[in-house]
């Protein structure tokens, strides 16, 4: 078993890439499983950016200079990248923004114009509050009603319940490619085909799906699709939204400033065309280049290489940790999700095993993930999550189940 | 002295007996057991504290000596057990002595990481709340 899954890629190599995997923390080295809340950067897109400050800095598309147009440059190309690795149809569609939240803002803000009192919109159960809160914001707003597709207990949507709320009156609907909080792969081809039966939109949060498969937008015939940076090996502050692009013509610009301009004058102001109506400011200049480095670096490994080593990392530390007495693993079997453990231990709270663990070295996040609905769907405080990335070890597991293990005895 | 540094020396001194952090933490661990249980009457909306870890309950009455008398309680064994040591120090302490006090001995004792507040367990507006307790039985005797 150890051999063959370290046999898919190799690494020990892949770790040389990630400078802070090679650093202790509490006097032990660092295993780190908190990789759905952010991942780690690996050399190259460090470099990158430190290559921009050093190389290519100046301000995009405005100056003559040669140097603006170098940074341009790279920063149109980074899109490029983002462009063909999601497969859109063209660079108009590729936003760059500071992230998911800010992806989803944009999207809620602009359907404000558009929908009014009887519409519906569509949010599932197990949502990162980023992709509750917005279209709650929306529905204040606008007079529209926000209906909720529920889940089930084992970690998955009730499609049932998500086809008897579908109607006509039905304008959007929300939802994420894989849960944050339990790693579930949602059925969106499914959610998407049918929401366009009724013509309703659809927006897919992809930030958790992104580091483990390929989204390809235009075989799924996504209306948008979210995506941050920093799930995916890259920097901070900066994300996509895709968008269909006659829909992103009709929406309107969701903050004036510069760049996303035609024309100004104090009677009329006419905007850029598309994706610049949607980049006021000075972007992420850095962060948007590194972004494209990422998503390079990612694909070198490969996505398929990717996914096979994580599931199997995922298959195995879940053996591993049903054989602990009291174990509760919270969403679906290993095969319907990303490599995501959510777990409680009976009678110990999450805080203390995270707190313990920590001690040992071990990063897992604990608590409700902002997903406070699908804590109240299980009735409990909060969970352990433990997430897996490409760069994880067997070993690493091992040491985690180890922890885990002193934990429980300490606290039991 | 007075007592409530006493009373942090003392503490500093117990765990200064710890050679690793596994024995600070089992050591707390059993504080968190053996803290008293707040009155289940008390532990309502009104009196709980919510951090994003873990969950806080506080209360406290004013004992015939004008001294605070602190309970409480928390969804998170160790958690509990910080909040038995943050007891042990105010609890039976006049309201302006408390007013007067730090919680510099937590960081002696090699727990600061528990009390910051992007930890969100809660303890920060815990102690918050011990204090505004004092100072509200500080105003009620000085209108006596």
């Amino acid at each position: 078993m150890i051999n063959t899954s370290e046999q898919i890629l190799d690494v020990e190599k892949i770790r040389q890439d990630f400078p802070i995997l090679q650093r202790e923390i509490n006097g032990k080295p660092l295993v780190y499983f908190d990789n759905a809340a952010t991942s780690q950067t690996p050399k190259a897109v460090i470099d990158c950016i430190v290559d921009y400050y050093e190389n290519k800095n100046a301000n995009i598309h405005r100056g003559v200079h040669s140097l603006s147009q170098i940074a341009t440059d790279a920063y149109e190309n980074a899109r490029e990248t983002v462009r063909k690795h999601f497969n859109a149809k063209s660079a108009n569609e590729i936003i760059l923004t500071a992230g998911t939240t800010h992806s989803i803002n944009l999207v809620a803000n602009g359907y404000s114009h558009f929908l009014k009192s009887g519409d519906e919109i569509l949010v599932s159960a197990m949502e990162h509050h980023s992709n509750i809160v917005p279209w709650q914001m929306l529905c204040n707003k606008t007079g529209a009603t926000l209906k909720v597709i529920p889940m089930l207990n084992n970690g998955e949507l009730d499609l049932q319940v998500f086809d008897d709320l579908l109607s006509e009156r039905t304008k959007m609907v929300f939802v994420n490619h894989v849960s944050n909080a339990l790693g579930t792969i949602n059925p969106i081809e499914e959610i998407i085909n049918k929401s366009h039966k009724v013509g309703a939109k659809v927006l897919v949060d992809g930030a958790q799906a992104a580091p483990h498969l390929k989204a390809d937008v235009q075989a799924l015939d996504v209306d948008f699709y979210t995506v941050s940076a920093h799930k995916i090996c890259g920097p901070t502050g900066v994300g996509m939204l895709y968008g269909k692009e006659e829909l992103l013509n009709e929406l309107p610009p969701y903050q004036g400033g510069g760049e996303m301009i035609a024309e100004v004058s104090f009677e009329k102001t006419t905007y850029a065309g598309l994706p610049h109506k949607f980049e006021a400011g000075t972007p992420n200049i850095s962060g948007g280049i590194a972004f494209g480095a990422a998503l390079d670096y990612m694909n070198a490994i490969g996505f398929d290489k990717i996914a096979d080593y994580e599931m199997q990392l995922l298959v195995y530390a879940t053996k591993a940790l049903e054989e602990i007495e009291g174990v509760r693993i919270y969403g679906a079997k290993p095969e319907k999700k990303t490599a995501v453990l959510s777990f409680n231990i009976e009678g110990i709270h999450p805080y203390d095993i995270g707190t313990l663990l920590d001690k040992m070295g071990v990063a897992v996040r604990t608590g409700h993930h902002c997903a406070q609905p699908i804590m109240s769907f299980y009735k409990i405080p909060g969970t352990v999550r433990a997430s897996f990335s490409f760069y994880n070890t067997i070993s690493e597991i091992d040491v985690f189940i180890s922890a885990l293990k002193k934990a429980k005895s300490m606290l039991s | 002295m007075s007592s409530i540094k006493t009373k942090q020396e003392d503490i500093i001194e117990e765990f200064s007996m710890f050679d690793d952090w596994m024995q600070r933490y089992e050591y707390m661990i059993e504080l968190g057991k053996s803290l008293p249980i707040i009155d289940e009457k008390y532990k309502t909306e009104d009196n709980i504290i919510k951090g994003c870890q873990s969950r806080v309950w506080l209360y406290a009455e004013m004992d015939e000596n004008q001294k605070i008398e602190y309970t409480a309680d928390s969804d998170a064994i160790i958690t509990k057990g910080i909040i038995a040591i943050l007891i042990r120090v105010f609890s039976d302490e006049k309201p302006e002595h408390i007013l007067e006090a730090d919680t510099d001995f937590i960081d002696e004792i090699g727990l600061k990481e528990h009390l910051s507040p992007t930890r969100a367990n809660g303890l920060v507006s815990m102690i918050k709340q011990m204090k505004m307790y004092a100072i509200a039985y500080n105003s009620q005797q000085n209108q006596a």
